[in-house]
C-alpha cells in the first residue's frame, strides 16, 4: 500500500511536469467552453426564455461540464504516447506496483481539469455571474465536478489504452461534449419534442446540471442529486472496470 | 529456459527454445527480423506470458516469481523508452525513484557523468540525438545494478559511431560481472561482443556455442586471396571525426 502511495506520487510528479510544459493544454481546454458561454450568452442569450434573471447564471453549470468532457480527452492522448513509447513497457518491466501508472494519469487529469474548471469561472464571473451560495453548497459543487471529472477521466483511460492512433485516442470525447447540448444546459427541456425531451431528461447530464445549478442558485436540488451521484458513481464504476479490461487486452 | 513456446493465434512464434546463459557474459540471440527474439525478451521481462515450458531469470522463475525476476532484471527495447518531455537527469530520478533507492539526485548525477551526459543533463531528451537517447535509455536500465540485463536490438537505427559507443558500454556491464542478454540481427554486433551466440529460427535454437565453436560447424576455411579494399564502415569512421577535423569532410 505505501509503495502504491509513494509510486503514484512519484509518476504523477512526473505527469504534473508534462501538464507544466505544455500549459497550453489548459488554455486549450478551457477555450471551447469560454467560446460556447460567451456564444450563448451574448448570441443566442437575448432569444432564450429560461425563467431566470441571469442567462450566465443558467448555463454556467453546464459549460463547466464541457469543460471536464473535453479536458479529459488530453488524459487519453498522454496514456496513448506512453502506450505507444516504450516509457509503458518500461514501467511494466519495473518491479512498481501496476496500478500507480495508471492512477497518476487519473491524479493528472484532475488537477488540470480544476485549474482549467477556475479558468472557466474567472470569465464567468467576469461576464457577470454572481452567487450567494454557502461554504456547504460550493463544497458539493466542487465535490460533484471532482466525482464527473475522475468518472469521465476513467473513460479517458480505457479510450487511451485501445486506441490505435492518436486522433483515435480522443476520439471518445465528442459525443461527451455534445452531449450537454441535449439536456436542460442550454435550454429547458420542456420546449423539446417528445423523444428528445425524453431522452434530455433521463440521460446523466441534466441531473448533475441541475444540481449544481440549484447549488450555485440556492434552491432545493432534492431528488436531483442522487440521481446526479448515482450517474456519477454508475460511471465512474463502469469505466473502472473497463479500464482494467482494457488494460489486460493491452498487456496480453 | 527450457522447451519454452508461445503462439499468437495459429502463428506458433516459439517452438520449444533451450538455452542457458552464464553469469557475467554477454550471451547474443542472432535471428532475423520475425524471428521470435523480441517475444522471448518480452517473456523473460515478464511483459508477455508464455504457453508451455519454464523460464529463469537470476534463478526466479518467471510466471511464479515475476516479482522477483521484476528486481533481478533490466530492459532496454528497440525504440528508447525515454520520457522526451523531461530532462535527461530527471529520467534518470524518475527511475531511481521507482526503484524506491536512497537519494536519486546523487545515482542520477554519477549515471549522466558515466554516460557523457552531464552537458546534457538539464535538456529535455526529445532534444537529444539517437545516440545520446540510447544511452539514457542504457544509463536508466543501470540504475539499482541490476545482475542482468536485456538488449532488444539496442543498436538497430544508430549511426556507426554511436553502435560502438553502445557496444563499449555493453563490454564494460559485462567485465562489471552483469549478465548481458542481446539480441540483434547484425551479425558482426554478434560476432564482436558475444561470449556465447546462439541462432534463432523459425522458433527454434538452430545453433548455439562459441565464435569458434560455430565457425567449425562449417566446412573448413579455404585460403583465397582477395585485394582489400576498404570497408564502407572503415570509410565513414574515417572521414566523420576519428581525430579527423570536419573540415576534410567539405572539401572533400
Amino acid at each position: 500500500m505505501t509503495a502504491l502511495v509513494a509510486d503514484t506520487r512519484t509518476l504523477t510528479g512526473r505527469s504534473l511536469r508534462h501538464l507544466l510544459r505544455s500549459p497550453d493544454t489548459i488554455v486549450t481546454t478551457a477555450v471551447m467552453p469560454i467560446a460556447f458561454m460567451l456564444l450563448f450568452v451574448y448570441v443566442f442569450g437575448g432569444a432564450i426564455t429560461t425563467g431566470t434573471d441571469s442567462y450566465v447564471e443558467y448555463l454556467l453549470s453546464g459549460i463547466l461540464l464541457i469543460t471536464i468532457a473535453s479536458g479529459v480527452s488530453y488524459t487519453a492522448y498522454r496514456l496513448f504516447l506512453d502506450v505507444s513509447g516504450g516509457i509503458f513497457e518500461r514501467l511494466r518491466s519495473m518491479p512498481i506496483t501496476r496500478a500507480s501508472v495508471l492512477w497518476a494519469h487519473v491524479l493528472t487529469s484532475l488537477v488540470s481539469n480544476l485549474v482549467s474548471l477556475a479558468v472557466v469561472m474567472i470569465v464567468a464571473f467576469a461576464m457577470g455571474f454572481r452567487s450567494g451560495a454557502d461554504v456547504i453548497a460550493w463544497l458539493a459543487v466542487v465535490g460533484i465536478l471532482v466525482l464527473f471529472t475522475v468518472a469521465l477521466t476513467w473513460l479517458a483511460v480505457v479510450a487511451g489504452l485501445l486506441a490505435k492512433t492518436q486522433d483515435g485516442a480522443i476520439a471518445f470525447s465528442f459525443p461527451l461534449i455534445f452531449l450537454p447540448f441535449i439536456s436542460s444546459a442550454f435550454v429547458p427541456t420542456a420546449t423539446m419534442p417528445g423523444p428528445v425531451r425524453w431522452f434530455a431528461e433521463n440521460q446523466p447530464v441534466t441531473a448533475i446540471v441541475n444540481t449544481v445549478r440549484g447549488l450555485l442558485a440556492q434552491e432545493p436540488v432534492g431528488g436531483d442529486i442522487w440521481v446526479a451521484l448515482a450517474w456519477c458513481a454508475a460511471i465512474l464504476a463502469g469505466a473502472v472496470v473497463a479500464a482494467m479490461a482494457a488494460y489486460r487486452r493491452r498487456t496480453g | 529456459m527450457r522447451d519454452l513456446e508461445k503462439s499468437f493465434g495459429d502463428v506458433h512464434v516459439l517452438r520449444g527454445v533451450n538455452f542457458d546463459v552464464a553469469p557475467g557474459s554477454i550471451f547474443a540471440l542472432l535471428g532475423s527480423n520475425g524471428a521470435g527474439k523480441t517475444t522471448l525478451v518480452k517473456i523473460l521481462s515478464t511483459l508477455l506470458a508464455h504457453d508451455r515450458g519454464t523460464a529463469d531469470v537470476n534463478g526466479f522463475d518467471v510466471a511464479s516469481q515475476a516479482g522477483e525476476v521484476r528486481e533481478s532484471m533490466s530492459l532496454t527495447g528497440q525504440f528508447a523508452a525515454v520520457d522526451q518531455i523531461l530532462t535527461g537527469r530527471e529520467n534518470l530520478v524518475l527511475v531511481a525513484k521507482l526503484r524506491h533507492l536512497d537519494n536519486p539526485g546523487a545515482i542520477a548525477d554519477s549515471l549522466l557523468e558515466r554516460f557523457s551526459l552531464t552537458d546534457a543533463a538539464s535538456r529535455a531528451a526529445s532534444t537529444y540525438s539517437g545516440g545520446m537517447r540510447r544511452r539514457l535509455d542504457i544509463a536508466m536500465s543501470l540504475i539499482s545494478g541490476p545482475p542482468v540485463i536485456f538488449l532488444d536490438e539496442t543498436t538497430t537505427g544508430l549511426d556507426p559511431e554511436a553502435r560502438l559507443e553502445v557496444w563499449r558500454t555493453i563490454r564494460d556491464l559485462a567485465r562489471g560481472g552483469t549478465t548481458v542478454l542481446l539480441t540483434t540481427q547484425y551479425l558482426d554486433e554478434a560476432e564482436q561482443l558475444a561470449d556465447r551466440i546462439a541462432i534463432l529460427h523459425d522458433g527454434r535454437i538452430f545453433a548455439n556455442g562459441t565464435l569458434s565453436e560455430l565457425k567449425a560447424l562449417l566446412p573448413p576455411a579455404r585460403v583465397e586471396y582477395v585485394e582489400k579494399q576498404p570497408s564502407l564502415k572503415e570509410i565513414f569512421l574515417a572521414i566523420t571525426g576519428q581525430g579527423r577535423s570536419r573540415d576534410t569532410k567539405e572539401t572533400s
